[in-house]
């Protein structure tokens, strides 16, 4: 609830958590909000203009692009995102324990870590997809795979950081558990980095997701997907290049709205620099003091 | 005998994963600290102090030898809990950004006393005992001064009634003025518990003011113990050095 409270104060934060919200809903309940069969080809209507019926037109084969968009959104943001939280969940866990209890468990997990990060991340997934087979759920286990070493590692060194904080210190010492003091004392600290890798790595999962797709490795050809609606646009763009719009618009709206979420979450989740935010007072005076302590943070 | 402290050595490794090189920085401390007494441990920066007050708060165990409190290993943290605490140095990181004041206080005392309203009241009562008042509860710690924020620590230090306190360098970060206020402070306040201190310092006159006995360190070795009324007659060479070198005003 104070979460909601917070978010509500920041007008970014609010529009980009509601536009997350919102696409979620609709990629959940996709075949009650698309007003037609994704799929369902009408060549007679080949590259139909907006209207009234189909409201954002048809594309090459007469599809209504408006629930394609719709449909694209469960391969494009849904899945993508339970790959990425589960990668960041075995991430986080394993650059917990590296960072936190160093020594023999940090050097074991770093040298697996070293391993999967020597091959290039693209051959591993397209060696992981050759051994699993074709498919969207393999394209996702092979991205679990690959990414997980990447997040130990960021997430172990930022745990470093503060675990050598004086009030990590002054807990161990007052006989506090380990697992209170990274629940208490990391987990908060930490999460704003969490939250900005996470958010930066959405934006490039979703687009290799349907650059996998136009290698036809991904999605199979009638389903919709956004990177791949972008492709099948991308042949007609000099004829009509208003069908590349819809699912463009689609992807830079949602990535953006995750880089926007994570950004303003770092601020109202750090008390540091969310009393700044607010002024107490209406005066100019406070105004000017508050910008200098943004500026100073 | 409350801590004894009984042949401890302490080495780092040197260099990288498959250096074998090490470097010694405690070599085979002993000592004593007796209930409600006051020990001084005086050494420059690097001569491994800090790394002894680490051990003291079992964070690190030593490669060889024993920490013992009350005839107890410090390494088992239910050994420690509510029976030895701790101020550090940098006011700046020494409470969570996230924590009120109110929350860094209630953290030892949580896990030390289990009823909630006592421990309330209890917040209170410590506030009033190191000079703040009650009203600083909801603040953070960016929101305070360096020697507020140090007293909130030492708040929270005696809020478990320890039995012994390590303060490693807990007032080389602030201004003289504010020196002077917490020394007296901790003074006062070991009247009222009657708490045994570790008191790791580079700073002679404050080691003078507080404490009953000091230790005189060098390079990872006890130079020499000595009693604070005896401090005049030290033996070895670098003590005399340092006694030299004082700035008197």
């Amino acid at each position: 609830m104070k979460f909601l409270k917070s978010i509500s104060q920041d007008k970014i934060a609010a529009i980009s958590f509601i536009v997350i919200v919102l696409t979620m809903i609709i990629g959940t309940f996709a075949p009650l909000f698309s007003p037609h069969d994704p799929n369902g080809v009408n060549m007679g209507l080949r590259y139909a203009p907006p209207s009234l019926e189909f409201l954002l037109g048809n594309d090459h084969l007469g599809r209504c692009i408006l629930s394609r968009i719709i449909f694209g959104i469960r391969p494009s943001i849904l899945w993508v995102l339970g790959a990425l939280v589960i990668s960041v969940l075995i991430g986080a866990v394993l650059g917990f324990l590296a960072g936190y209890f160093r020594g023999k468990v940090d050097a074991i997990i770093m040298r697996i870590c070293d391993i999967m990060l020597s091959f290039p991340g693209y051959v591993m997934t397209l060696a992981i997809i050759g051994i699993l087979g074709i498919g969207l759920g393999n394209i996702l286990i092979a991205f679990i795979i690959v990414k997980w070493a990447w997040f130990a590692r960021v997430i172990r060194t930022s745990v470093m950081q503060y675990s050598e904080l004086e009030y990590v210190k002054f807990a161990k010492s007052v006989g506090i558990s380990n697992l209170t003091i990274i629940r208490k004392h990391l987990i908060p600290v930490t999460f704003a980095d969490i939250a900005v890798i996470s958010s930066s790595s959405i934006g490039s999962m979703i687009l290799q997701i349907s650059g996998f797709s136009f290698l036809g490795l991904g999605i199979q050809a009638p389903n919709a997907e956004w990177g791949m609606m972008l492709n099948e646009a991308r042949g007609v763009m000099f004829t009509s290049p208003e069908l590349m719009l819809a699912p463009g618009l689609a992807i830079i709206l949602v990535v953006s709205a995750f880089n926007f979420l994570a950004d303003s979450l770092q601020i109202i989740l750090n008390p540091k620099l969310s009393r700044t935010i607010k002024p107490k007072k209406n005066s100019p005076f406070s105004k000017i003091k508050n910008q200098e302590k943004e500026v100073a943070g | 005998m409350l801590l004894t402290v009984d042949g401890v050595e302490k080495s780092y490794k040197k260099g990288g994963m498959f250096s074998t090189k090490s470097q010694l920085v405690l070599k085979s401390i002993s000592f004593e600290c007796k209930d409600g007494e006051c020990l001084g441990i005086i050494g420059e920066s690097g001569s491994g102090k800090s790394t002894l007050g680490r051990l003291i708060l079992g964070i690190e165990k030593p490669d060889q030898g024993k920490v013992l409190f009350d005839g107890k290993s410090v390494e088992d943290r239910n050994i420690r809990a509510g029976s030895i605490s701790a101020v550090f140095q940098d006011y700046k990181s020494s409470i969570n950004p996230f924590f009120t004041v109110e929350d860094a206080i209630m953290e030892p005392l949580t896990n030390s006393f289990k009823d909630d309203k006592e421990n309330q009241f209890r917040v209170d009562t410590l506030l009033n005992q190191v000079g703040l008042t009650p009203a600083f509860k909801n603040k953070y710690p960016h929101e305070l001064s360096g020697g507020e924020v140090q007293r909130v620590c030492i708040a929270r230090a005696i809020s478990i009634e320890p039995s012994c306190i390590v303060l490693d360098e807990a007032i080389s970060s602030l201004d003289v003025s504010v020196q002077m206020q917490i020394l007296t402070l901790l003074k006062k306040l070991k009247g009222i518990y009657n708490m045994s201190y570790i008191f790791i310092t580079h700073d002679l006159q404050a080691a003078a003011y507080l404490c009953d006995r000091v230790i005189i360190f060098k390079e990872g070795q006890i130079e020499e113990t000595v009693s604070i009324e005896q401090l005049k007659d030290v033996q070895s060479d670098y003590a005399k050095k340092l006694l030299q070198s004082l700035i008197t005003f």
